[in-house]
């Protein structure tokens, strides 16, 4: 699918986007169910014709007496009864052909649709900004390309279809009928729009009593969740009785309920069924009155009532329709909005180095709230940065900004001295490894996720930047080492195993930039030492960011800021920001400290 | 191993049944009557042809017409008899059988809520039990519709004409062999679809939640690759889906076409020779046309009721799991049981706990975590249990609570046996918070009187007050009215530790046990739950899941837990000079409160 960027689409404008592949397909399921309604229209005529002139005597008249022509008039069939009867399986048999293509290509373009729709969906979700992102609930987006994109797909494949359908089968057998007698198809004809008023008042009041239902039905369900999961406190508290008396109230209200609708709904569908066989009934004695008076043959009788027959059930199932194609405008416009939000710009990917430099950088996230303000650092190119700092003091929005996931609001960051406003996002991110603080592993294998950003996944050098990351020993640990599934369906890895997962995935980049966003804050410190002696011996060249809470982590940084309140509070190295005494004196101490009574303890031993 | 045929799952149904079975009986018989009346019908049809257009005469009419509206107005009669009764018997059977398996749930021990997820327990109460109650009831009244109307037709047909109802009778079992046919096939299919469907679903979650780390690897090509993948693999399995049930209806058409042309060939040779009249004909050529669908959709019934099988062997499996703690009769005849506490006869608790001898196993655990453990624990001290994350600390606890029983010695609580006296006398006189506090959604009130129910607002408001919950109630809108939970206001769980406090200082228990939170909690919340836990435990006897300096410092005994077993018992002094486990597991305990607190700093 083409880059959709910079597209507005009105509502229609977007179901024309996405029926792009499948708009023959749909053409031919309509034309063949076109072909099938037709021939479903000109059966009852065979029918009616063998009635009255082969089995009875009457004199062809129209289409019939000429077809009878071509096979030798109308005596020659007479007495030939399978003729007509062949004639029935032949109808029959390309209608069960057309009926076929009519389904499959319905289905089949359905699904290009749906294809369609959820790879743009996707594709376009995954390239709209992080700030589009930080706004909108990952529920609420899943809900629109799951729940509104099935409405969609069943608006265009059934709703309109049928629609269409429904309106030709009723123009061609009522003008059928109109043709064969004017007013008995009237009979037909009246209780149409009762029928489908009917059923359209119903829908329209019994959607909100559904939907009332349905939101009881979930009270119910999360009561029960609530008490499954909160087990141990109705357990210690004694409350079983208290939470059965809870569940069983729901219950019972929406038990009641659904009972109340299902008098109703039960009341429509008998009354309905009573109504269109009222209609038959009426359609059957004025019949057998015209027939007597001479008014229409035997065998027009029989084709009216095939006919009848032939469309209540669609007219029955119009109203459902209609009233459901109007939760079709509000998916569409759902789905619209998030399509009209505008990609980042990604450009080409080429070649990165030189100093980063931060000059007078301020950020806000929301208007009037600054996280960042005149942030400037240098991180010459092969040197580590340390940066520590509280919660909430900006640290991580300093690397966004970095990495071109969010615009700095004032100021300037270079890299080689090109700003980086002028640098594509694609050529950042290919050159800048940054390891997120809680970075997401994707369901798939170890290896697969280690590999997930470089260009093979040869084991040799997964391993190579698993070891690195100091995660190669627990990885072959596994039973199914490199090849243990990780994600929703297979083994859950703790914490600190996941973070040097992804600390690993990043090193096999290789990349010249890389940025560790508090990403070994579930590891123990042994380890996150041992990590960083193995980066600085294998990984030395690369120009390196470490964010952190632990002092250990960044005192060997060629240069260190602290960060305050989105302001750079300290800078320098471990010693010199020792010696001034600040912020990062009162960290070190407290964390290198130990308590008093052990160092008593060690005076005793 | 069961075999296919075995329905012992379903008779484990009928007591639900059994309650409804004057509904059920009614139902079925009149969903019958409504297939045998809509058969007759076109018999009206036939009168209409051969007697008035026939005979060239109106004679009669009159109650003809009345004869057909009165069949009509029965048919809807039974009808709507059987729908609303069809209906009824849904909803009740569904409300009672989520009644007895929520009832259920709330007698079984913890054990089995650790042994078995959240998810698929609930999956149990509220899936299972629906697609029992839908097809007990849809699936009998639509197939007692649809057999009767095959039969009812077929006898018609047979009465009529025999020769003439073979032509119809002939292509029945051609339907009904590919009605099982596809019926299969389009149930794998449509699995398969499903569950590609969800991991489509899947495929979403994790582009919009991982869209970060998507952004910085720089990997949203390949994610669209993969994505796609799967949205390819549905296409292809969706088309195969949809090819089958294409063929399949296009089969049944053709079905219905070929038995009415069939009738038009013999029936019109009959009527030609007058061997048939022409509105014997017409009857026949509606049930041609008629039948096939609801031979169709009886193989369809009848495919649904030996697939619910497994929902109704899933449900009563739930039913019959017994609880691993439970009373012996003549306790519960003292002490009543879950549902019927009879606390006239409940003793006070003072506050002794004494583990006497206790051997302990986990029921799915290999090996005994507990041999031949001994300890004392009187009124007002405080145990702290320490170690690693997935080390065992909640053995104890456990078992405090009664959540399991010891596999052997006993538990004393006050000198005698803790299974001399009901579970629910227990739990009544234990507080109990969790790691991860758990509310109930509804008001701040409902849940802080969740264990003591008519506490005043006078005692409300102290229990807050003595463990600071009442500067979080403060700040909420609607203070003690609150609501909280998906739909109300959104508390920390810092927040939510503190009114958990509060709920259970107002149960006033004489045991208080604690998981305390390991998670950083801000500053100013810490203080207060540290002053809050202080207040709490004094006076009591306490097991606290210990991760804090002050908790682990003064408690009276620290147990350390290394590999699911007590390694060191002693106090804090007695185990630093020890220099064993627990002098390590201290320091790193020190350095990482330590890191927490270092928010504090800036």
């Amino acid at each position: 699918m083409e880059n959709t960027k910079g597209k507005k689409f009105t509502k229609g404008g977007m179901l024309a986007y996405f029926l792009r592949g499948c708009r023959l397909l749909f053409a031919a399921s309509i034309i063949s169910g076109l072909i099938v309604t037709f021939i479903n229209v000109v059966i009852p005529q065979v029918i009616s014709f063998t009635v009255d002139s082969v089995i009875g005597e009457e004199q062809p008249q129209g289409v019939a007496g000429w077809l009878a022509g071509l096979f030798g008039g109308v005596q020659a069939v007479r007495g030939r009864l399978w003729v007509p009867a062949v004639a029935v399986l032949a109808l029959a048999l390309v209608m069960a052909v057309f009926q076929y293509c009519a389904l499959y290509f319905n289905h089949r373009a359905n699904q290009s649709l749906m294809r369609g729709m959820r790879n743009g969906l996707f594709r376009h979700i995954q390239r709209l900004p992080a700030g589009w992102h930080s706004k909108h609930s990952t529920g609420d987006i899943i809900q629109r390309c799951t729940s509104d994109a099935d409405v969609i797909s069943n608006f265009v494949s059934n709703q309109l279809y049928q629609l269409v359908r429904i309106i030709i089968l009723l123009v061609l057998s009522l003008a059928l009928m109109f043709a064969m007698d004017v007013e008995l198809a009237l009979i037909a004809a009246a209780f149409i729009p009762l029928l489908v008023g009917y059923s359209l008042f119903f829908y329209a009041r019994a959607g909100k009593s559904f939907r009332k239902c349905d939101e009881e039905e979930g009270v119910l369900s999360s009561i029960a969740q609530e008490n499954l999961t909160g087990v141990r406190v109705v357990r210690a508290f004694g409350r079983e009785r208290y939470e059965r008396d809870k569940f069983e109230k729901q219950n019972v209200y929406y038990t009641g309920l659904w009972v109340r609708i299902e008098r109703f709904l039960a009341a429509y569908w008998t009354t309905n069924d009573f109504l269109s066989a009222l209609q038959c009934m009426l359609l059957i004695v004025v019949g057998t009155v015209f027939c007597l008076r001479g008014q229409i043959t035997a065998g027009d009788l029989v084709a009216f009532i095939s006919y009848n027959t032939m469309l209540m059930g669609p007219v029955r199932q119009l109203g459902r329709i209609i009233s459901g194609m109007r939760r079709a405008g509000v998916s569409i416009g759902r789905i619209a909005e998030i399509m009209n939000a505008e990609e980042e710009s990604y450009g080409e990917a080429g070649e990165l180095s030189g100093d980063i430099c931060f000059n007078d950088v301020s950020f806000e996230y929301e208007a009037g709230k600054p996280v960042l303000s005149g942030v400037s650092f240098t991180v010459p190119q092969g040197g580590t940065l340390g940066i520590i700092g509280g919660t909430g003091s900006g640290k991580s929005t300093l690397m966004y900004l970095l990495d071109g996931l969010y615009a700095p609001t004032g100021g300037h960051i270079t890299i080689g001295g090109r700003d980086i406003s002028e640098i594509p996002n694609a050529t950042l991110r290919a050159n800048i490894g940054f390891v997120l603080q809680e970075g997401y592993l994707y369901t798939g294998t170890v290896r697969e996720n280690i590999a997930a950003a470089s260009p093979s996944d040869d084991l040799q050098s997964v391993r190579r930047a698993a070891s690195a990351a100091c995660v190669d020993e627990n990885v072959s640990s596994f039973p199914s080492g490199y090849e243990t599934v990780v994600g929703e369906r297979g083994v859950t890895l703790s914490g600190g195993q996941k973070q040097r997962v992804s600390i690993a995935r990043t090193l096999l980049r290789k990349t010249p930039y890389l940025i560790f966003d508090d990403s070994l804050s579930a590891v123990d410190s042994e380890t996150d030492a041992e990590i960083r002696s193995r980066l600085a011996r294998e990984y030395g060249s690369s120009t390196v960011i470490m964010i952190s809470h632990r002092i250990t982590t960044v005192m060997n940084a060629d240069n260190i800021i602290v960060m305050d309140e989105g302001r750079v509070a300290e800078q320098g190295t471990s010693e010199q920001l020792l010696a001034l005494g600040g912020i990062y004196k009162r960290i070190y101490d407290l964390q290198m400290s130990l308590p008093d009574e052990l160092k008593e303890g060690a005076n005793e031993g | 191993m069961k075999g296919k045929r075995d329905f012992s799952g379903l008779k484990k149904l009928a007591p639900f049944l059994k309650t409804y079975r004057g509904m059920f009986a009614a139902m079925i018989v009149c969903t019958v009557l409504v297939g045998v009346f809509n058969t007759i019908l076109p018999l009206f049809q036939q009168y209409a042809f051969d007697n008035f257009i026939a005979n060239d005469t109106l004679e009669g009419l009159a109650p003809f017409i009345v004869l057909y509206i009165l069949c009509l107005l029965v048919t809807m009669a039974l009808d709507y008899v059987a729908s609303f009764d069809c209906c009824k018997l849904e909803m009740y059977l569904l409300r009672d059988m989520r009644r007895a398996a929520f009832n259920h749930l709330q007698t079984l021990s913890v054990s089995y809520f650790s042994a078995n997820s959240v998810g698929r327990v609930h999956a149990r109460v509220m899936s299972d039990t629906s697609a029992i109650g839908s097809i007990i009831s849809w699936d009998v009244y639509q197939g007692g519709w649809n057999v009767t109307y095959v039969i009812s037709a077929v006898i018609i047909m047979l009465a009529l004409d025999p020769l003439l109802a073979l032509c119809v009778i002939v292509v029945v079992p051609l339907v009904a062999v590919a009605s099982c046919y596809f019926q299969r096939r389009l149930t794998v299919l449509n699995r398969r679809v499903r569950e590609i469907n969800s991991e489509i679903t899947g495929g979403f979650n994790e582009g919009i939640t991982g869209v970060q780390t998507a952004k910085t690897l720089a990997i949203e090509d390949r994610l669209d690759a993969r994505f796609s993948r799967n949205t390819a693999r549905m296409h292809r399995q969706g088309t195969k889906l949809g090819h089958n049930r294409a063929l399949f209806y296009s089969i049944i058409a053709f079905a219905s076409s070929a038995a009415l042309a069939l009738v038009l060939w013999y029936g019109g040779v009959l009527t030609a020779e007058n061997a048939v009249k022409l509105g014997t004909l017409t009857v026949f050529m509606t049930y041609a046309q008629g039948i096939m669908s609801p031979v169709q959709w009886s193989v369809d019934a009848i495919a649904d009721l030996i697939a619910v099988k497994v929902n109704a062997e899933r449900l009563s499996a739930l039913l019959s799991t017994e609880s691993d703690v439970k009373d012996t009769p003549e306790v519960t005849a003292k002490y009543g049981d879950t549902f019927d506490p009879k606390r006239e006869n409940w003793e006070p608790l003072y506050g002794d706990v004494e583990f006497r001898d206790v051997t302990f196993r986990y029921p799915d655990g290999e090996e005994n975590v507990l041999e031949h453990f001994n300890l004392k624990v009187p009124k007002g001290t405080l145990v702290a249990i320490v170690g690693e994350t997935g080390a065992g600390k909640s053995t104890l606890v456990n078992l405090v609570c009664r959540f399991y029983e010891p596999t052997e010695g006993q538990v004393l609580i006050d000198g005698r046996d803790a299974r001399e006296r009901s579970v629910g006398w227990l739990h009544s006189h234990i507080g109990y918070v969790l790691q991860t506090p758990h509310l109930f959604s509804g008001t701040v009130r409902e849940n802080l009187l969740y264990g003591n129910e008519t506490a005043t607002q006078a005692q409300l408001e102290e229990a807050c007050a003595s463990v600071n919950a009442d500067k979080v109630i403060a700040r909420l809108e609607n203070g003690y009215d609150s609501c909280i939970g998906e739909d109300g206001c959104s508390l920390s769980t810092g927040e939510k530790q503190l009114l958990s406090f509060a709920r259970a200082i107002l149960a006033d228990p004489a045991i208080f046990v604690l998981d305390e939170a390991t998670s950083s909690i801000d500053t100013i919340t810490e203080k207060l739950i540290q002053q809050a836990i202080e207040k709490l435990m004094r006076g009591r006897t306490s097991f606290v899941i210990a991760h804090r300096l002050s908790t682990i410092r003064s408690a009276d005994v620290i147990l350390a837990v290394h590999g699911g077993k007590i390694v060191e018992s002693g106090t804090h002094e007695e185990l630093i000079k020890r220099r064993g486990y627990y002098y390590g597991l201290y320091i790193k305990q020190f350095r990482e409160e330590k890191l927490r607190r270092q928010e504090i700093i800036p």
